[in-house]
């Protein structure tokens, strides 16, 4: 007896998940694109293109969040190099971008601005094939994909794990942050790539791209989400848990640990790559400070806001923290440090399970029924969709609710 | 998926290219490690074994060979290598010299953990180590015989005889009530349980037990013993431990390690008569 | 020239006059009189002067000279003292107008031949430091004239930093000589010369005009040929050595702010990601004692460095306490959300510096006695500072050892770094242990930011570059490892220099981290693990 994988996808989500994305999809798809490109600007519900891009970048974080919530909130690896792989998706788009603005830029020439600027007379090799959409399509993918294919080879092979590991992400990413602001690596240094005209020859400003790109955001959100729901559900979601919580027993059991971190590691930054091609065309431009450490930490931050472990969580954690910082950095630009500092602090002081685990154990105590007691978020993901389970008794008493950081 | 296909192809590359038991995927279940070559009904032979730890000698030239479906309890003061001994059968540390085989050809200084894990060793630790936060029947699930690379994981499912199997140990453990708690909340004992439980949801050749019934009462360690008496004969066993009654129940061929060699090898009274075995215990 | 006979007297009686006082000796009319002459004659007059090293009097004529108060009157060379006339030879009051004095002009090439001549005449100066400064000033402008002068100071100097500069110097005038043997003794002797001004003069030599050789004695140019490789030798040691040293300041810096970390992850477990900012924080109590003496101790400002070591090293300490205290003691176990809040504290200290100190740099002054250098050779300088803090960090790693092996404390944290349960099994107060150590980690690393101060900018961002890189020093140097941890930040900084001066700075950092890479891939165990049985529990 076979179940198609199909059914299976859908059975890993229950059926309000499904709903909610039914919603989310209805508004990404149809209700944006609507007051964005199709309702007069005086109109009431019109969406002003500001509105529009900002929404867009923060749904391109929240994928994101769902990457890093997989390979930390699920693997328990907690990466500082996120932004790099986003930033490289980015770029991999940004080369796309540069070359369609053709002959449009400041100094009339076939070579993007900044290589006349530094009296380059052709493209350097790796541009080859950056006019065509679908070899960008592939590098978006590939490029991230495959640095961290392969520096979480060697990282995951040597074993390193927890702290170690996090802190060699932020070097990793700190190199590449130095790498990309010369001059000489061929990516505009310092300003990186701006002043985007189009994509595929329409502009790139008009309202229907705007929107376009606001739904393919939208879209690449729900796939993301989905297939993460998939994931952690499966057998292989369990194996990783387990890897987390203990690695040797693992492998005495016949899993190769390598391969299952390498999995994740790399479809994680791949989803990150995807998203920051879509994050370029809408906030047009693509600069090294996008690798910067900063970063990368803040988007772990994201996901503790939310709830570790929880896609859900992820999600919401990268809505809320971004928009606060839209807020902050228009009203009180020189407290948004102050809050987001103490926002690291008070998350992991006050709010281990962070947003998603503060609405649970809110819901526990006015339930009040002793059957319902609130689940470590990572535990109810992780849990198989066929069996029905008693719930647990007290789940605090897990000698092993702290393993994840291990 | 492309990124998918390349990992999975890396995964393969990277499997031992010696030993092609992992071969026939098809069917979703991995074959039986084919290579296993029973033919001098030995299943494990270890050749002067030496590991030393910054100049400490933990294992010192140490020989051992446990037959096919023997059950064999190894015990010794502590110190003398008896955890190094099952690390070094398991791949989790490499010998500085000597030869350590699984049946006739499958040498184990060459493989990795989870190759060796397929081959058909099954190891228990000294501290019960299970995954905490998943049930007792996901450590199960997670643990049972199937083709544990990546690619097929994904895409795992669990069929009615997989439930079977695993309720059928579940009751052989005693743990079927338990069946959907946090392994974590179990007691130690049940613990140990369970990770006895997860070596035969494996069906290994060959079990590897460190001190199994530590922690136990004496009606669970009864029931231990009782089990891996049964087990013996389909199974090989060797069991390190400090509870004498109960390896006097297990009843098998005991031997003495002292200081990373084998000190005496025989009947359990017999070893106990011995001088050397009672001035190693006794003497200091 | 002959000498009218009053003069000539005149002339024995101030010899006399000299014999006795010498501070009272008089110049030879005569040896002045090419000042009169014309522009030419009136150059070689002053270098000669000085060449001759009249002394006082001669100095007096060249201070004259350059002040414009030098003229001509009636044929004699006189100086001009507001409204008297006085002879330039021997100071005597002569009986003439202001007026009637025509100056001499002073332009450029003169004052290069005063310069010149100033120089020569301090080649017999009592201080050393000024005769080495002359000699250097002679050998980079030489002519044939001053040979004489070269020879003479060589013969009456005893020190041989001098000796030698001046025998380059002599050796560079004859390299210009007709006589084949005096250049190919020259070009022998130019080859011990570090400077490359000086093997651009040889190679000159080496160089074909037309089908004939600037240098026409095979001998010699096969001379210059050899001196310009041991000048070539003599600068790359030099780089060499120079390069070493900044990746042993270098290391200095990384191992002032690894100490301080690895004492704190070693007891801890947790990376305390606002470690850079105490080195800031250590950066800014330094700036502020500097203020402090500036405007209440100004005679002892050079001091504030070392008034600065207790105050840096007790804000930071301080800092560290109460990180530990409000925040980190409640994460314990949790090292990858400490990372996380720690990084959050961070934030918070590096925006506070900015709101109370602005975000530009602030301003600090090396103290006097830590300006300068020692010059190995020509470009490659030494600079005090840095060596200063290269004692200042083995001072520093001195006092850390000693409270780990011979304290009490130093024992507790050993303690708690290999076994936290046990250490508080047996009694060691691991609270009071995590606290005290927290707060010696961090006035460590106060002090590597007092260290800091002296060689980089201070800025409220100081600190974020160097929390990778120290915890680098301490992955590779092994953690609760003193020794490893010196080991791991020489090499790196050693290593870090010498790929910058091949591949420059951003390669080199790439290249460190591959490195570190690899290097883990080597040897994991020996870093990341205790060999043996626990290392997985």
């Amino acid at each position: 007896m076979r179940t198609p994988l199909t059914l299976r996808i859908l059975q890993s989500t229950p059926r309000a998940g499904w709903i909610a994305l039914a919603i989310f999809a209805a508004l990404a798809w149809i209700a944006v694109p609507v007051a964005h490109a199709v309702l007069p600007d005086t109109h009431p519900l019109h969406l002003s293109a500001y509105t529009v891009s900002l929404l867009g970048k923060i749904l391109c974080y929240m994928v994101v969040a769902v990457a890093m919530d997989l390979i930390w909130g699920y693997a328990g690896i907690l990466s500082l190099g996120h932004g790099l792989f986003f930033a490289l998706g980015g770029y991999a788009f940004g080369m796309y971008l540069m070359r369609q603005i053709g002959r449009d830029g400041s100094y009339q020439s076939d070579l993007p601005d900044f290589m006349v600027f530094l009296d380059w007379k052709e493209l350097p090799w790796y541009w080859a094939g950056s006019d065509s959409f679908l070899w960008t399509l592939l590098l978006v993918v590939a490029v991230p994909g495959l640095v961290a294919f392969v520096f979480g080879w060697f990282a995951f092979r040597s074993r390193i794990k927890g702290v170690y590991f996090s802190i060699i992400t932020q070097a990793l990413t700190y190199a590449a942050m130095l790498l990309f602001f010369r001059n000489e690596t061929g990516f505009g240094g310092n300003n990186g790539f701006t002043d985007f005209k189009r994509i595929l020859g329409y502009a790139i400003t008009s309202p229907e791209m705007r929107a376009t790109l606001f739904a393919l955001s939208a879209a690449l959100l729900v796939a993301s989400l989905v297939l993460g729901r998939y994931l952690v559900t499966s057998r292989f979601g369990r194996v990783l848990a387990a890897i987390r919580d203990a690695e040797s027993r693992v492998m005495f059991i016949g899993y190769n640990p390598l391969h299952y971190k390498l999995f994740m590691w790399t479809l994680s930054a791949v989803l990150c790559g995807l998203a920051g091609a879509l994050y370029v065309p809408q906030v047009g431009i693509i600069n090294p400070s996008e690798m910067s450490a900063a970063n990368s930490i803040e988007i772990a931050v994201w996901v503790a806001v939310g709830g570790r472990g929880t896609l859900v969580g992820a999600v919401l954690g990268a809505g809320i923290v971004n928009l606060a910082k839209s807020w902050f950095t228009m009203s009180f630009p020189e407290y948004w440090p102050f809050f987001l500092g103490f926002l690291f602090i008070a998350v992991t002081l006050y709010l281990p399970d962070g947003v998603v685990g503060l609405w649970r154990r809110l819901c526990a105590r006015k339930a009040a029924v002793p059957d319902a007691p609130p689940v470590p978020a990572a535990r109810r993901d992780a849990r198989p969709v066929s069996a029905a389970r008693p719930p647990v008794k007290d789940p605090s008493d897990l000698p092993a609710a702290k393993g994840a950081e291990a | 998926m492309s990124a998918v296909t390349d990992l999975e192809r890396a995964a393969m590359e990277s499997e031992d290219q010696r030993e092609n038991w992992s071969g026939n995927a098809s069917t979703g279940h991995v074959v039986e490690p084919g290579a296993l070559d029973l033919s001098h009904n030995v299943i494990l032979y270890l050749e002067d074994i030496t590991v030393s730890f910054d100049g400490f000698r933990a294992l010192n030239q140490l020989s051992l060979a446990i037959d096919a479906g023997e059950l064999r309890c190894i015990i010794g003061p502590n110190g003398a290598g008896k955890t190094t001994m099952m690390d070094v059968i398991t791949g989790k540390t490499r010998p500085d010299s000597g030869r350590a085989f699984f049946g006739q050809t499958i040498d184990l200084t060459r493989l990795t953990e989870p190759q060796i894990a397929h081959a058909g060793i099954g190891r228990k630790f000294q501290k019960p180590t299970i995954f905490e936060q998943h049930s007792a029947f996901e450590n199960l699930e997670l643990a049972m015989k199937a083709d544990k690379r990546v690619r097929r994981t994904l895409f795992a499912q669990l069929f009615d005889d997989d439930r079977d199997r695993i309720a059928e140990v579940l009751t052989q453990i005693r743990l079927d009530r338990e069946a959907d708690r946090p392994a974590g909340l179990l007691s130690h004992g049940q613990k140990q349980w369970l990770e006895i439980g997860m070596l035969l949801m494996q069906e290994p050749k060959l079990l590897l037990l460190d001190e199994p019934v530590a922690g136990m009462t004496d009606d669970e360690t009864e029931r231990t013993a009782e089990l891996f008496v049964s087990l013996a004969g389909k199974h090989s066993l060797v069991v390190v431990e400090h509870d004498m009654a109960f390896v006097e129940a297990l009843g098998g061929k005991v031997t003495v390690l002292c200081e990373g060699s084998v000190l005496a090898e025989g009947d359990l009274a017999e070893v106990q008569e011995d001088p050397r075995v009672i001035e190693v215990y006794l003497g200091r | 020239m002959r000498l009218p006979l009053p003069r000539l007297l005149c002339a024995c009686a101030l010899l006399l006059a000299f014999l006795v006082a010498p501070a009272r000796a008089a110049l030879d009319e005569a040896s002045l009189a090419g000042l009169a002459g014309d522009f030419q004659s009136r150059l070689d007059t002053i270098e000669a002067l000085g060449v001759a090293g009249g002394g006082d009097e001669a100095r007096r004529v060249l201070d004259a000279l350059e002040a414009g108060a030098l003229g001509v009157a009636d044929g004699r060379v006189v100086i001009v003292q507001g409204e008297s006339v006085v002879a330039a030879a021997n100071g005597e009051t002569l009986d003439l107008a202001a007026s009637a004095v025509e100056p001499l002009t002073v332009n450029n090439r003169v004052r290069r031949a005063l310069g010149t001549a100033r120089a020569a005449l301090a080649l017999s100066a009592a201080d050393r430091a000024e005769r080495l400064a002359a000699a250097r000033t002679l050998a980079d402008n030489a002519g044939q004239s001053l040979l004489p002068l070269f020879e003479r100071a060589l013969a009456g100097e005893a020190d041989d930093e001098i000796r030698g500069v001046l025998a380059r110097a002599a050796a560079r005038v004859n390299l210009a000589s007709a006589d084949p043997a005096k250049r190919l003794k020259a070009a022998g002797a130019l080859g011990e010369s570090s400077d490359p001004a000086v093997k651009a003069l040889l190679a000159a030599l080496l160089e074909k005009k037309g089908d004939a050789w600037v240098e026409p004695s095979s001998e010699v140019r096969a001379a210059a040929d050899m001196a310009i490789h041991a000048i070539d030798r003599r600068i790359a040691t030099a780089e060499t050595v120079g390069t070493l040293f900044s990746g042993l300041s270098l290391g200095s810096i990384l191992l002032l702010a690894a100490l301080g970390l690895a004492i704190t992850y070693g007891v801890m477990g947790v990376i305390n990601m606002a470690h850079g900012e105490l080195l800031m924080v250590g950066a800014y109590a330094t700036f502020l004692v500097q203020g402090v003496f500036r405007s209440y101790l100004p005679a002892w400002v050079d001091g504030y460095v070392v008034a600065a070591i207790p105050v840096a090293f007790l804000a930071a300490a301080l800092v560290g306490v109460a990180m530990e205290r409000l925040v980190l003691r409640h994460l314990y176990g949790r090292p990858l959300e400490s990372l996380l809040a720690t990084w959050g504290l961070s934030l918070v200290l590096i925006q506070a510096a900015r709101v109370v100190f602005g975000p530009q740099n602030v301003e600090l002054a090396n103290p006097a006695w830590m300006s300068g250098g020692i010059e190995l050779a020509a470009g490659v300088v030494l600079p005090w500072n840095r060596i200063v803090i290269v004692g200042f960090a083995v001072f520093v790693l001195v006092l850390i050892w000693l409270t780990m092996q011979k304290t009490r404390l130093g024992m507790f944290v050993r303690a708690v770094t290999q076994n936290r349960a046990m250490a508080g099994c047996v009694g060691v107060p691991t609270a009071r242990v995590d606290t005290l150590a927290f707060a010696i980690g961090s006035g460590v690393a106060g002090l590597g930011g007092l260290a800091l101060s002296q060689i980089a900018n201070v800025g409220p961002a100081m600190g974020t570059g160097y929390i990778v890189d120290a915890f680098m020093v301490v992955v590779l140097g092994g953690v609760g490892q003193l020794a490893g941890a010196v080991w791991a930040a020489l090499g790196l900084g050693i290593v870090a220099k010498f790929l910058e001066g091949w591949a420059g700075a951003v390669i080199a950092k790439i290249l460190v981290l591959v490195f570190i890479i690899v290097f883990i891939q080597k040897r994991p165990q020996g870093i990341f693990a205790l060999k043996g049985r626990f290392a997985d529990s």
